[in-house]
């Protein structure tokens, strides 16, 4: 209701300061704090080069409520045009097939110059149809990376510009810290499902599920519960109750930053979008960055990381006119100006090979080492079957069963396989009840 | 006896004035309610763009799942709890209130503040305060050599949710205990006590069972706020974690509806739970209502 007293009010005065009225566009994303002001500077600029339409930013909660808000109103017929969802709710997103514009067909109806092949294939795989047809427009994409205290490095006798490699290499770095009092843990990590699960799957080239990792179809099922995953949770729970690793909580991991920050562990994992902060938060330390690590006797390790963050969703069921605001809009802000800009400020990919070459040639990447370890982290190989990213429906619920059965190998009531082999049940159970709610 | 009868005039004019009432109910109530049972019924994505009547297989599914019978176990244990102890020491509160003669005012005022203070921002004060990373009360604790960690251990996060609730609810208690406390005629006491009772036997044998009929009043009111009103304090510190130790059947509607998606089987645990609460309200106005004298 608010929001549309807001629209309505935004109209009213873009009426009455430009002679024609320009047609708007409304724009529901998730983007708070420095990245929410920096999303509203961009539409700003979009706004002010051109007078035929007008994008309105609403910004609605976290992705999670984003992306309800957006549904409640889609069946209320008060949809938004353009919604930013999660990458978890991509499989929703693409099996409501009435509910989606699709952006290539939003692209060739309104004629609008668009170019997919110009986009990272690692980002924009994982919005793809099995036909190659882009579905969302990929905006803030992130992968994991490793941040490390490079003056807690040197104090334990290491060499500060050298970045943990292995797993192997981890708990040898680990130990040296903690035994020379450098700090009191090794490492931490945000994100147990999307960094310890489902990159460290894709890292070592190992199916995250069965039909491509869902990309062929839902009836999908996870297949994580191998013996590189359980072998890797095994070390976790040993390295948690030793003290070398130190869990940050569920979901993103709220207490992972602080315990970084406070250089109580001297390593962590989490996604490059995490920079911005990383770098305002570390005052008293060298940051240093590397790749996820990885365990050197598992054959095609290490492949290519997968992304995570959001994509913009074209809703169905608002007038020509609009649609034809929103492609745009979009061809607007996938200029490489734009994507070089807000991938430098906020630590998110480059969407766009040019705006990285941008970004080469402005020498940015020179100026900022470490700026560009995750956009070679995500290209290091041609994506695999394995490593080009997941679809499975109801995934959302899936992570939080991850995290749950990740807390009862915690806190010892399961062992690592028992945890995955609960997980992987419980996670197939919600694939089918989406399977049988989409077929 | 008096007829509190009213005789009006027009046929019209009673319905006209029920009808606010009447209008209210339907809107906020019966409509909604409606909705969510023929959801229950009904499988649906989320988009609302395809739907199959499904008979009761979302009821089936949901008394087969195993986490949603943890979960009623969870939120038995989570009302009892907090009723036990909002109602325990908003009684030692009371009793010890009561007795101060100048002070009392002071203490009560004092006392019946974390009332005012909203669920949510309860929930975050806690949930600081027993931080594993920056709580002061971790701290402490891991001094003496116990180390906590609500994000961890189920047990742990059932206490920090109980203590949150509670410490909200015991301001509520003890005003209805004070005011019960002083409707106790002082000649009783004062009788049992020439009689050679001491403080405790009297408290025992005379405060006690004249206060049961506000203790039973409170008891059904204290297990519908941990049923139903608790869901900020949850959200705020352990959002039903770790491994859903702390999941209680509203807050699995919210997880399950909103979050997941899911909107048949979210329906399904409504419609439940709107059961419960009418099981309850049966028991508030016919055994309660009844023993309960103003």
């Amino acid at each position: 209701m608010f929001n549309r007293i807001l629209a309505a009010g935004l109209m009213l005065t873009a009426s009455v300061t430009s002679a024609f009225a320009a047609t708007e566009v409304t724009w529901w994303h998730a983007m708070g704090g420095e990245l929410g002001a920096k999303l509203e500077e961009i539409v700003a600029g979009y706004n002010a080069s051109q007078s035929a339409y007008h994008v309105t930013p609403v910004y609605k909660g976290s992705y999670a409520e984003t992306m309800t808000a957006a549904i409640a109103a889609f069946r209320a017929g008060e949809q938004p045009d353009i919604v930013q969802v999660y990458e978890v709710g991509t499989g929703t997103m693409m099996a409501a097939k009435g509910a989606i514009y699709p952006v290539y067909q939003l692209m060739a109806d309104t004629k609008t110059e668009f170019d997919p092949s110009a986009f990272l294939p690692a980002v924009v795989g994982y919005y793809t149809d099995t036909e190659g047809h882009m579905l969302s427009m990929p905006f803030n994409s992130s992968t994991p990376i490793l941040y490390y205290n490079k003056d807690v490095f040197e104090k334990a006798g290491l060499d500060p510009e050298m970045a943990p490699k292995t797993w192997e290499d981890v708990e040898a770095f680990s130990d040296k810290i903690m035994e020379s009092g450098a700090a009191k843990c090794g490492f931490t990590t945000g994100w147990i499902s999307w960094i310890q699960l489902e990159n460290f799957s894709a890292w070592h080239n190992l199916p995250i599920g069965t039909l491509e990792n869902g990309f062929g179809g839902l009836g999908a099922e996870l297949t994580v519960n191998g013996p590189v995953q359980a072998r890797h949770w095994d070390n976790l729970k040993k390295w948690q109750d030793a003290g070398v690793f130190s869990y940050g909580g569920p979901a993103g991991g709220a207490d992972a930053p602080p315990k970084f920050y406070a250089q109580e562990c001297a390593m962590y994992m989490n996604s490059s979008a995490s920079r911005a902060g990383v770098i305002a938060n570390a005052k008293d330390f060298e940051v240093g960055y590397g790749m996820l690590p990885y365990y050197a006797d598992v054959d095609g390790a290490p492949q290519n990381s997968i992304i995570g963050g959001a994509t913009l969703w074209v809703l169905q069921g608002k007038p020509a006119e609009e649609y034809k605001g929103v492609a745009d809009f979009f061809h607007y802000l996938s200029s490489a100006e734009v994507q070089a800009d807000w991938h430098q400020f906020s630590g998110y990919l480059p969407i766009t090979k040019a705006a990285y070459e941008l970004g080469q040639s402005q020498g940015y990447y020179a100026a900022n080492p470490g700026s560009d370890v995750a956009i070679k982290q995500i290209t290091l190989n041609a994506p695999t079957p394995n490593s080009k990213g997941l679809r499975f429906g109801n995934y959302v619920q899936v992570r939080d069963v991850i995290d749950e059965e990740f807390q009862n190998l915690l806190n010892g009531s399961k062992t690592s396989q028992e945890a995955l082999d609960t997980l992987v049940v419980r996670g197939n159970d919600l694939i089918r009840d989406f399977q049988a709610a989409n077929q | 006896m008096q007829t509190k009868r009213t005789v009006f005039g027009s046929p019209v004019l009673p319905y006209l004035l029920v009808l606010p009432q009447v209008a209210i109910t339907v809107i906020f109530f019966l409509w909604p309610a409606g909705q969510a049972v023929q959801q229950s019924f009904m499988r649906e994505d989320p988009f609302g763009l395809k739907s199959t009547f499904v008979w009761f297989a979302n009821y089936q599914k949901l008394f087969a799942d195993p986490m949603y019978l943890h979960s009623l176990q969870v939120t038995a244990v989570f009302a009892i709890s907090v009723t036990v102890v909002s109602i325990g020491s908003a009684l030692v509160f009371a009793v010890a209130a009561d007795r101060m003669v100048k002070s009392a005012q002071a203490y009560t005022t004092m006392l019946v503040w974390p009332y005012a203070v909203a669920p949510a921002v309860a929930g975050v004060m806690w949930w600081f305060m027993f931080n594993p990373t920056i709580g002061i009360m971790s701290y402490i604790m891991r001094g003496l050599g116990y180390d906590w960690d609500h994000s961890l251990n189920p047990t742990d996060a059932m206490i920090l949710v109980v203590v949150a609730a509670s410490w909200k609810q015991i301001s509520y208690n003890f005003l209805f205990f004070l005011a019960g406390l002083q409707s106790i005629p002082s000649s009783l006491n004062e009788a049992a006590a020439i009689d050679n009772a001491g403080p405790m036997k009297r408290f025992f044998t005379i405060t006690l069972p004249l206060l049961s009929p506000t203790t039973f009043f409170l008891a059904v009111v204290n297990i519908v706020y941990a049923m139903f009103d608790t869901f900020a304090v949850i959200h705020s510190t352990t959002q039903g974690g770790p491994s859903q130790a702390t999941n209680t059947l509203v807050y699995k509607v919210f997880q399950d509806g909103f979050i997941g998606l899911k909107i048949g089987p979210s329906a399904a645990q409504s419609v439940v739970l709107m059961i419960i609460v009418i099981a309850l309200t049966v028991v508030q106005f016919r055994w309660v209502e009844r023993h309960v004298e103003y």
